[in-house]
């Protein structure tokens, strides 16, 4: 089992005593086959145990342990250290306030996501004797992609209009919203629209596309983003042309 | 929260976006080729003159100027907004308006071939 | 929860050099910058329609202009800028109009093939009705 010397910059900062952030250099011995999350737990067990972050799972499910890492937004659990020779830069998520460290306040996506409500909305009431819904194969694959997402925000990290514009709903939570609007169980759409379509909502993307790339799950938001704002379109010039038209 | 109207402004981005992919590229040939000497027959002006001169020819070519300038002043608001320029009504104002205006010099100029 | 905690959180301020930070982020701005030829370009078209509309002798001042190299100039960048504008709109257009054939999705590549296919069939019909070869 080979041995590296790894470098680590990370990002400080502690709410109580400092007014900026600032780095800190760590130099620990890793295995080759490494992640970065095992780095800073390493880190952490015998250098210094004041370095505070989020994990969990260690395995790329939980979305928890999202990072900057050198400027791009990964997740810890899935940054290999073989693929950074040289010092290894670790931020907190951008885009987002810093806690302590590398923990972000997550508040503003959690919020969002509320808003946008990301759960079954039935068509019709229906009852227990009804028995279950029926899918066939190809109306779960219609959303199967959106459902995928681990609420990691790296999308959030990667996106500019969202650093640019803070009321911004965001990829993750847009594409959720989406995920139930393709659901052939669901009839909530009209009502996600009042957030999804709305000066908030789908139309803040620009299609930069950075989020799909950044997601680890392979969601595409930038997808359902472009999809939403078709079909918002669609909606707004049959309501406005065409107003016989029964919603 | 409301929904926005954005729709009238992403719809004619959406068809311009799409229009000036498939064409504008070979006008430029066209005109790059006229310049180069190497004027196209259409672009002689016995030919294009009685071209224009068609009512659905330019009607279309009315058409093809609104979504192709719409669609660039649209882009070119974001692209400000995304340089951190933060008077976005200012700024889309001032471009959607070049783009009418352009549409409509354009109907004023082809009414007249 | 922010709120229980001791200390303000941090908000790190944003600035343009997010354009920098990765080479995606710098070909975004690429694509959007084409939008300032294809406008151009279209407002060179509009003068033209007034040199036609002006008459022969304005038109054939028109044609003169074209040839002048800083028109070349701006042509070549508008071009190259339309085509790129043309590589990535149809890239995408699979990603916001996905067709699902049955169980499946038609592949990106499909949809983004047909149109540069159809792109590529109406420029060369372009030209030869133009008079072009």
């Amino acid at each position: 089992m080979a041995e590296r010397k790894v470098e680590l910059e990370v990002l400080r900062y502690n709410p109580e005593t400092d007014s900026e952030p600032h780095f800190q250099r760590y130099s620990v011995s890793c295995p080759e086959e490494w992640v970065v999350l095992d780095a800073l737990n390493h880190v952490k067990e015998t250098l210094d145990p004041t370095l505070s972050y989020r994990w969990s799972c260690h395995m790329a499910v939980c979305g928890s342990c999202g990072m900057m890492i050198d400027n791009e937004p990964k997740l810890a659990c899935k940054t290999f250290l073989r693929d950074y020779p040289g010092v290894i830069r670790v931020e907190p998520l951008r885009h987002f306030p810093i806690q302590r460290d590398l923990v972000t306040v997550p508040d503003d996506f959690i919020a969002k996501l509320a808003r946008v409500k990301p759960y079954l909305i039935p068509k019709e009431p229906r009852p227990l004797e009804a028995g279950e819904y029926r899918q066939t194969p190809a109306e779960l694959k219609r959303y199967k992609q959106f459902t995928l997402c681990i609420n990691c925000m790296l999308c959030y990290a990667a996106c500019p209009e969202y650093g640019l514009i803070p009321d911004y709903i965001g990829p993750a939570a847009l594409s959720l919203a989406h995920r139930y609007n393709q659901d052939s169980r669901d009839g909530g759409r009209g009502e996600r629209q009042e957030e999804v379509a709305s000066k908030a909502g789908v139309w803040e993307c620009s299609f930069v596309g950075a989020c799909s790339e950044v997601c680890p799950e392979h969601v595409d938001p930038a997808a359902a983003i472009q999809q939403a704002k078709i079909q918002s379109t669609v909606d707004w010039y049959k309501e406005h042309l065409m107003p016989w038209l029964k919603k | 929260m409301a929904r926005s109207n954005k729709p009238i402004v992403w719809g004619p981005f959406a068809a311009g976006g799409t229009l000036t992919a498939f064409l504008t590229p070979v006008l430029i040939v066209l005109t790059l080729l006229a310049g180069l000497g190497l004027t196209p027959e259409l672009l002689g002006y016995d030919r294009l003159h009685a071209f224009m001169g068609h009512w659905l020819i330019k009607l279309v070519a009315i058409g093809v100027v609104f979504v192709s300038l719409w669609s660039a002043a649209h882009r070119l608001r974001i692209t400000c907004y995304d340089l951190g320029v933060r008077a976005d009504a200012f700024v889309a104002t001032v471009l959607y308006a070049v783009a009418l205006i352009g549409t409509l010099a354009a109907a004023v100029f082809l009414a007249g071939v | 929860m922010a709120e229980e905690m001791s200390g303000k959180p941090y908000l790190r301020p944003i600035s343009s050099e997010w354009i920098f930070r990765h080479p995606r982020y710098l070909r975004y701005m690429v694509r959007e910058f084409s939008c300032l030829f294809i406008g151009g370009y279209t407002l060179l078209l509009v003068a033209g329609l007034k040199s036609l509309s002006d008459g022969r002798a304005a038109y054939e001042a028109f044609l003169e202009c074209l040839r002048s190299p800083a028109s070349i100039v701006f042509q070549v960048l508008a071009l190259a800028f339309a085509a790129y504008h043309s590589i990535t709109w149809f890239n995408l257009t699979p990603k916001a109009m996905p067709l699902q054939l049955g169980e499946d999705f038609l592949p990106d590549a499909a949809i983004a093939g047909a149109h540069f296919a159809a792109w590529a069939v109406l420029s060369l019909a372009v030209l030869y009705f133009a008079g072009a070869f």
